[in-house]
């Protein structure tokens, strides 16, 4: 694990199979996902590869009615909204992420403070499959 | 241990410009630029030989992909017969215009240049609003698209930590949209020159042309609430909180403070600046503030030494409703989780102890994403050698003003102050 880099490519390979992976700084314990190669906090380079529980709660959310195109050929629309959210970990750090299981339609009905577990959507981009972070009530 | 800041030596605005904003299928980014660049130089009030300027900072988030044509420098500098002198192209996406004013000034502090034209254009009509959004969704923070957030979509996050934090709710991102539409009919410039008011008699004088059913809302406030008129975007932003896309351009005209005098008796003089970073929503410490925007506002307040009370009037990055008022707390006008309260009392109308975006603001004057940095430079101008016509704010011995610039998400903020001497 030690030699796998702490970049955006390796989290998006452990993404791929149903791990929500994050980085920890060996000298000051600092925890971080997406992971960092670098302690913002002490500035140590000395990182470990941690797995996230997956376990967390609603920090901030948007429901979006006029999304970007990838969204669009999943069927969002008007009509139809999908919440994007901010979701703090058990472990701490923050996660973006697609929030699913909500009543979309009713903003007002979506609390700050859900609790949400991990889930793992997958999205075929022609060669390759994309998985995309979500979380849903837990 | 940071050292105080200083320049190298003072600074003045001598000169302004902005075209009209709006969307304009007929013109470009240069002719657009030529306009501003044109009013700056009549407005230097003892003229100035275009000749003796002695370089060129221009800010453009995107035109690369709006239309299709990157490396701005050399144009511009083309454009207004520069070549051969430095022209260099600044990007912080919705704040390029700022750094293009920031780049200018350094220059001049630093002894380097004598005389700098700084701003920016922008031009995003000639595509479909699906490739614009597409376009602006690049200055997102990473991790943020995937999760399919959208520009609105961050500030709506934004928003619903600020309402959690302060109990604030929609009702009070309206009375921001009230007032910008309230100032922006006294701007000629302004893309959207209408109060709600207007709004509502025009779409009422649409219906009854076409022989449709007549719309009726009692007032502005539940105008905005109807999803008919005023459809969410991105929860709760809806229509009317967000601002347009904008074609524009704007400029202003900066030399040595030791010769501001040669060119006019009302110089502006650049007295305080900064400029912060901020990390995407997912590393924010606190998602209802900008620390980018707190880290600029207190670097321009040092340099100065001025307090936020000491701000006279101020233009404020409202792209969104609610980066008016989450900025209106971290600029210091307000203490946290009293913006929201001082926009619904009035504080920050044209008439308030505490005016906010006289112009307009982005939400109405437009917001070509280059060209606002120095707009709003360009409205504070106006204003403090009380020029700005109707939309003048009442105060006596108006001397300072101020501008907040956002780029991106807040990845890159800017505050400026400004203060007329003589």
């Amino acid at each position: 694990m030690t030699n796998i880099p702490f970049n955006d490519t390796s989290y998006e390979r452990f993404l791929n199979e149903n791990k929500l992976m994050g980085s920890k700084c060996a000298q000051c314990g600092a925890v971080y996902a997406p992971p960092r190669p670098v302690c913002i906090k002490c500035h140590s380079g000395s990182m470990e590869w941690l797995e996230m529980s997956g376990k967390g709660k609603l920090s901030a959310f948007t429901c979006i009615a006029v999304g970007p195109p990838a969204m669009c050929n999943e069927g969002y629309d008007r009509n139809n909204p999908y919440c994007s959210g901010v979701v703090e970990l058990d472990e701490g750090a923050r996660v973006v992420a697609r929030i699913n299981g909500m009543n979309t339609k009713i903003p007002e009905s979506i609390n700050i403070g859900t609790l949400l577990k991990v889930a793992f959507l997958r999205r075929d981009e022609g060669d390759r499959v994309e998985t995309i972070l979500a979380f849903e009530p837990l | 241990m940071q050292r105080k800041r200083k320049l190298g030596r003072g600074v003045a605005i001598v000169g302004a410009g902005m075209s009209k904003f709006g969307m304009f299928r007929d013109r470009d980014t240069k002719d657009l630029f030529l306009e501003a660049f044109n009013e700056a130089m009549a407005s230097v009030d003892k003229g100035m030989d275009p000749n003796d300027i002695d370089a060129i900072y221009f800010g453009n988030f995107s035109n690369d992909f709006f239309v299709h044509q990157a490396h701005w420098g050399p144009i511009i500098s083309d454009l207004i017969g520069n070549v051969p002198k430095a022209s260099t192209r600044t990007e912080g996406a919705c704040a390029s215009g700022a750094l293009a004013l920031r780049e200018g000034v350094f220059a001049i502090a630093s002894g380097f240049y004598d005389i700098v034209l700084a701003g920016g254009a922008e031009q995003l009509s000639k595509l479909p609003t699906e490739k614009v959004t597409e376009g602006l969704a690049l200055a997102t923070s990473p991790y943020e698209g995937k999760a399919g957030f959208t520009f609105p979509g961050v500030f709506g996050a934004t928003a619903s930590a600020y309402f959690k934090k302060y109990g604030a709710n929609r009702e009070h991102l309206m009375n921001v949209t009230i007032k910008s539409h309230n100032n922006a009919p006294l701007n000629p410039k302004a893309q959207f020159p209408q109060s709600i008011s207007d709004v509502m008699k025009d779409k009422v004088q649409r219906a009854i042309d076409k022989g449709k059913p007549v719309p009726v809302w009692k007032d502005e406030r539940e105008f905005l609430r109807d999803p008919l008129v005023n459809p969410v975007v991105a929860w709760p932003m809806h229509l009317f909180d967000c601002s347009p896309i904008s074609d524009g351009g704007s400029c202003v005209i900066m030399v040595a403070e030791e010769l501001a005098r040669n060119f006019t008796d009302a110089p502006l003089h650049v007295i305080g600046l900064g400029q912060g970073s901020g990390s995407g929503l997912h590393a924010k410490e606190d998602l209802a503030s900008f620390e980018a925007t707190k880290y600029a506002a207190r670097e321009a307040y040092e340099l100065s030494g001025l307090r936020p009370d000491d701000v006279q009037v101020c233009e404020v990055h409202d792209c969104f409703s609610i980066a008016e008022i989450v900025h209106l707390e971290d600029l210091g006008f307000f203490a946290p989780g009293q913006g929201y309260k001082a926009v619904e009392e009035g504080l920050t109308q044209r008439d308030g102890p505490k005016p906010i975006n006289t112009s307009g603001g982005l939400k109405c004057k437009g917001h070509p994403i280059g060209a606002t940095g120095t707009a709003q430079i360009y409205e504070i101008w106006k204003q403090l050698r009380g020029e700005a016509g109707e939309r003048q704010v009442p105060i006596d011995s108006l001397r300072i003003g101020a501008a907040h610039n956002l780029g991106g998400t807040g990845g890159t903020c800017t505050f400026t102050i400004l203060e007329r001497r003589g």
